[in-house]
């Protein structure tokens, strides 16, 4: 290639305690070039970012820019050297306006003139086609508006390398098709562009080259023109990795939980969960696959009573009275006052499952402090059942009394499983409950996933990593942004079939909106 | 003289006392700290004031001065409260609303304890001064030219404060951070040094407050009592104004007039009222609060509600 190289990544590593984020990464960046940086979630595609823009710093390996070796400490030092992100959640003051937020912590030495920093920002926007008004307060903005301040602010500090942090998952197909051309222009104005992203299509689409990365090394850089969507899945997903995850064959399987035609549209308007439809059944594990922020938790909360979609229905098969009932627009209480025993371990541990402050027996009290009609609290049984999971689960703690919040991840997460087990749920949902948990302490939560299985409990198994998947689901429903794109039976599929899955429906988006452009040509 | 006329003159003068206070609020809060330390801050501002004309009576120094020296010290004793404040809610991460309101506390006791010490050593000497806080061209007490040095520096402070906030890049910056601290410190802003410098400042401001309802509105001994009383308005004015400090201006003045009105209301109408019944018309000034809190609520305007990162401390990402 004859293109100058704008920055240059050697042999550079990141450990977040003994997990490597990224090792041995070397990467090189052209000028006037649109590179994809391409992986599953959890692959260290942000982390190599970050380190660039100064979020992170390398623990070894070298960074340069334009030939020159460079050390990025901060954001400041990577503005210094051209360098911009632009990430995922918008750093934007909601009360200001545009240009104030673009001139926001810019020391040029000039005076202070908003009409002058507006000015300079509608000439900047005029130049790459932004549709921005520089007065306009960010807080009567669209998110695809806010994105383009965000951009702008970049622009603005003078960068030409820009990073951007999955730009298109805020945006509708359209937006999106609007950025790229903003994006293909400022390619042509020789400026540098990596994008992150693990949308095929859009890789596809926009790249000139894309670099794949995995499990937190460079698998490869490969010219967008002479690859293909399921080459590039291939690389992403990886050879198959046995787990021995023990997984016996579903017994007396009958239908719990009956989702029907859920939809749901979120406080933007953005539609969520888009006509979802499956059976969860009795003993055993349905696992949910899919890119983060997909709709899984909109879903499971559904489920749980704690958030309300629009239209569509729940059922649920009360396995002792064989009535069915439907649990939509109730809230949790309802629901567990009409005998469904529904145990929900959420994504988010210490905010919607534990109270931080609270030591184990208090937390368990969470689940039982109705019970009884005295005014004073029962606090004996939970402490005997604190005492029991601490034994049982091999929980790390002083003892029952310490606050949860000193716990280690697994340990809490140990505590939170424990207590949902034991109130005998009959539908059990858990949303990554082996996030951030070492080796040992997954397989606990698995062994105890499968143990309720083999209970007849319906199991609802929200994943990330799709060997896990494969190995300890019995059947695996992909979603993509907020749809359906496929239920598989997990003893027959391949993580190369659900990464594909995972990545469908903006492509049926795309090919959807062609059919609209037909019919009007037509 | 017209009864109207003067009961605005004289509300006038009290108001610069909420003024101070206020805009010393304003300025804190905009940097995201609640400092309910202010009523004791304007106190600790009085004594200190009054101290230094204490040591600098029978002096050689020119009385313009003693007035400026008096003044600073009061500065300085505020932003010294606002110190220990800062240190307490920005470097520790104390919650705000406790620290504040030990920081009354402190300052109101503090506050008693030096001023008694004065009056029992040598009297209430510190009201020597009191002329000294007039222009020289001040005659009739009821004209606007008896209005002291203290006023129109009221109002320039108010003035300066909010071309500041509106029209600096300063300002701009201190308003992200109490907005947004997470964006502000990303963009590449100290943070920490604006919430202290914002903080200590604002604390010394309204620490001038205390002094000059001391040494120009009530001149007495027994004044000090009052500024705790005085000083919880100014804080309720900060919501009043919705956070500007242009329109506390004449916030302040219509709070000295809300204050007044239970002496001054029965003879601008001419009647009769009972001497129990003017508790009721003092608390004007809180019900107003109230009445416009209610309403900037229910408005739900973007631009009137209080900055989103009041009262939160700010903990950088670590990750």
């Amino acid at each position: 290639m004859s293109k100058p190289v704008a920055l240059e990544l050697k042999n550079v590593s990141k450990y977040f305690g003994s997990l490597a984020a990224n090792k041995n990464v070397d990467l090189t960046v052209y000028r006037g070039e649109i590179l994809a940086i391409l992986g599953e979630n959890g692959c260290g595609k942000t982390t190599l970012m970050n380190m660039i823009a100064g979020i992170y710093y390398p623990d070894s390996g070298s960074i340069s820019v334009d030939g020159q070796e460079v050390v990025i400490r901060s954001p400041k030092d990577a503005f210094r050297h051209g360098i911009g992100m632009i990430h995922q959640h918008f750093k934007l003051v909601d009360l200001f306006t545009a240009a104030e937020n673009i001139v926001l912590g810019v020391k040029n030495g000039q005076r202070y003139n908003i009409k002058e920093v507006n000015r300079k920002v509608q000439e900047l926007a005029d130049k790459y086609g932004f549709n921005v008004d520089p007065k306009k307060k960010i807080y009567e903005m669209s998110v695809s508006e806010k994105q383009t301040v965000e951009i702008l602010k970049v622009l603005y500090r003078g960068a030409d390398i820009l990073i951007l942090d999955e730009p298109s998952a805020v945006l509708t197909p359209q937006e999106t098709d609007k950025l790229f051309d903003v994006l293909r222009r400022m390619r042509e104005d020789g400026k540098s562009i990596l994008i992150i992203t693990h949308k095929l299509h859009e890789v596809l689409s926009i790249s000139d080259r894309v670099a794949v990365l995995r499990k937190g090394e460079h698998i490869a850089t490969v010219d967008t023109a002479t690859t293909t969507a399921s080459a590039l899945t291939e690389m992403m997903v990886g050879k198959k990795v046995e787990l021995n995850i023990k997984r016996p064959e579903p017994k007396n399987t009958c239908d719990r939980l009956e989702v029907q035609g859920l939809n749901m549209v979120d406080a933007e308007g953005i539609k969520v969960l888009d006509n979802i439809s499956f059976t969860a059944r009795a003993g055993e594990i349905l696992g949910i696959a899919g890119i983060a922020g997909s709709g899984q938790r909109e879903l499971l909360e559904s489920i749980a009573g704690l958030c309300h979609p629009v239209t569509g229905k729940i059922i649920y098969h009360n396995p002792k009275t064989g009535e069915s009932e439907d649990l939509r627009d109730k809230d949790p209480v309802a629901i567990r006052e009409l005998g469904v025993r529904l145990s929900f371990v959420p994504e988010d541990r210490l905010g919607m499952g534990l109270v931080g402050n609270m030591d184990i027996v208090d937390n368990m009290m969470l689940r039982s402090y109705r019970k009884g009609h005295s005014i004073f609290v029962d606090r004996k049984k939970p402490g005997d059942l604190a005492k029991k999971i601490v034994e049982e689960l091999e929980v790390a703690t002083p003892s029952t009394k310490t606050p949860v919040r000193r716990l280690s991840g697994g340990n809490v997460q140990k505590v939170l499983v424990g207590r949902e087990i034991a109130a005998s749920p009959t539908v059990l949902m858990a949303a990554y409950p082996v996030r951030g948990l070492d080796i040992n302490s997954s397989y606990t939560i698995y062994d105890l996933l499968t143990e309720q299985k083999e209970k007849g409990v319906s199991v609802i198994f929200v994943g990330e990593d799709l060997d896990v998947l494969v190995e300890l689901c019995d059947r695996i429903l992909v979603v993509c942004a907020g749809r359906i794109t496929g239920i598989l039976d997990g003893r027959n599929t391949t993580k190369e079939e659900i990464g594909l899955l995972m990545t469908k429906t903006e492509t049926s988006a795309e090919t959807e909106k062609k059919e609209v452009t037909d019919n009007e040509n037509a | 003289m017209n009864p109207f006329l003067d009961y605005i003159l004289t509300s006038i003068p009290l108001g610069m006392t909420f003024l101070y206070g206020c805009t010393g609020e304003i300025l804190t809060e905009k940097a995201g700290h609640l400092n309910l330390g202010i009523p004791g801050i304007m106190c600790i501002g009085g004594a200190c004031g009054c101290f230094a004309l204490k040591l600098m009576n029978g002096t050689n120094i020119p009385p313009a001065l003693i007035v400026i020296i008096s003044i600073l010290c009061a500065f300085i004793g505020g932003i010294l409260m606002g110190a220990v404040y800062s240190f307490l809610t920005v470097t520790l991460k104390a919650n705000q609303n406790v620290t504040g309101l030990a920081m009354t506390t402190f300052g109101v006791g503090t506050t008693k304890f030096i001023m008694n010490g004065m009056a029992g050593n040598g009297g209430t000497i510190y009201l020597y001064a009191l002329d000294y806080f007039r222009f020289p061209f001040a005659e009739s007490t009821n004209s606007l030219k008896y209005n002291g040095v203290m006023v129109y520096l009221a109002l320039i402070i108010a003035l300066v404060a909010s071309f500041v906030l509106t029209r600096t890049r300063v300002g701009l910056h201190l308003r992200a951070v109490g907005e947004n601290p997470a964006t502000a410190d990303a963009v590449g802003i100290n943070v920490t040094m604006y919430k202290y410098v914002a903080t200590c400042i604002g604390s010394g401001i309204a620490a001038l407050g205390g002094l000059f309802y001391i040494m120009d509105y009530a001149g007495s001994y027994e004044a000090y009592k009052s500024i705790e009383a005085l000083g919880w308005l100014a804080v309720a004015l900060v919501i009043f104004t919705l956070w500007k400090p242009h329109i506390s201006i004449v916030g302040s003045i219509l709070f000295g007039m809300l204050y007044l009105a239970g002496s001054r209301i029965p003879t601008l109408l001419k009647i009769q009222l009972d001497i129990s019944a003017t508790p009721l018309l003092q608390m004007l000034p809180y019900v107003v609060t109230i009445i416009v809190l209610i309403v900037t609520s229910v408005s739900k305007k973007r631009e009137n509600q209080p900055p989103a990162g009041l009262g939160l401390p700010y903990f950088r990402e670590e990750r």
